[in-house]
């Protein structure tokens, strides 16, 4: 089976741009089950394995305020790709890491693509890869979309992170004290429901914040026949999926 | 020191520095991911006539607001660059 890749981040960043130059012609498009909201879907061949690309709506949060936020919540939470590249703009790296600290938060297997590099570069803004990579605790990849910098890359770390070469470790955001405390408390008691299909922390987090749409969302994910299976699925390791 | 005042109603040109955003729930939310984060310094870069909407550049990025929520978020006039 072909393995999953996401494109998220804000609006405007180059997904489907970075989109299109993976899948060149062989993509599909409909709208998301229920929902006006465009669904493109791609294939992408490397060297060594086939994926399928999808391009997520751009979003400020994936909080689930919109439809377009709630389609790539839903998406990466419960559709669980098996990598997903956060797609930020070099020229706006402060705004746009507020999605990418989200993704971490609901994944471990994540690559930050630093697009339209080309931009920055003629901006006189530079971006410290390493630091920001040891930071985030995930690959960092500068590139331009549409000048095709940084690809070959791109590709090489999508397919090692395929095999399970590549150990992440996702930046957490620790909250304060009362909220630390509140998660503690109910991690265990969401683990008992859900297993390890989902990030307990992350639907703690959740539930903290009064996310009502999100329960509802969950309910009819537990009724799902598929979920019965994968709750008893040991953990996503960060390192370890497919290898 | 300036005092605290809705970012509403600052003039064109302020820079302002956010100190609280006084809506709860998905709207404070959706106010905290489009950028007005207590501790980030705003621009007000265009009125409309009757004043409502409001402009503002947060983080390279112009968003307006309607008085419903920009009188709602409070700031201070700072003399710094915004990002
Ligand atoms: N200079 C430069 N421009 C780029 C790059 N990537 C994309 N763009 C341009 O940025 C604009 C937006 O690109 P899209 O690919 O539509 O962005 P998107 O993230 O899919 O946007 P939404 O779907 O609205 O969220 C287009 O005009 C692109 O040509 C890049 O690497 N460098
Ligand atoms: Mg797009």
């Amino acid at each position: 089976m072909a393995h999953t890749i996401a494109l998220a981040g804000n609006p405007n960043t180059g997904k489907s741009t970075l989109f299109n130059l993976l899948t060149g012609l062989k993509q599909h498009t409909g709208n998301w089950p229920g929902k006006t909201v465009l669904r493109a879907e791609g294939e992408l061949k490397t060297e060594k394995h086939v994926y399928t690309v999808i391009d997520l709506p751009g979003t400020y949060s994936l909080y689930s305020n919109s439809a377009d936020e709630e389609v790539a919540r839903d998406y990466i939470i419960f559709e669980k790709p098996d990598i997903t590249l956060v797609v930020v703009d070099a020229t706006s790296l402060e705004r746009n890491l507020n999605i990418a600290l989200q993704v971490l938060e609901m994944t471990d297997r994540a690559i930050l693509c630093v697009n339209l590099i080309d931009e920055a570069r003629k901006k006189g803004i530079h971006i410290d890869k390493e630091p920001l990579s040891k930071q985030l605790g995930i690959p960092v990849i500068l590139i331009s979309a549409r000048e095709k910098i940084g690809i070959i890359q791109l590709l090489k770390t999508i397919d090692q992170m395929t095999e399970g070469k590549i150990e992440t470790q996702p930046f957490k955001i620790k909250y304060n004290q009362t909220v630390e405390k509140k998660i503690k408390q109910l991690e265990p008691q969401i683990k008992q429901i859900i297993g390890n299909a989902l990030p307990a922390r992350w639907v703690a987090l959740r539930i903290l914040d009064g996310d009502i749409k999100l329960l509802d969302s969950l309910k009819s994910y537990l009724q799902n026949p598929d979920f019965v299976a994968e709750k008893h699925q040991p953990a996503q390791g960060g390192c370890c999926h497919g290898a | 020191m300036t005092a605290n005042k809705p970012i509403y109603h600052f003039q064109v040109g302020d820079r302002i520095e956010i100190t609280s955003v006084e809506l709860q729930d998905v709207m404070r939310r959706r106010l905290l991911d489009l950028g007005f984060v207590p501790g980030t310094v705003i621009e007000v870069v265009q009125k409309s006539p009757l004043g409502d909407p409001l402009a503002f550049k947060v983080f390279n990025t112009t968003i307006a607001l309607r008085k419903e929520e920009s009188s709602l978020i409070y700031g201070k006039k700072v003399y710094k660059e915004v990002v």
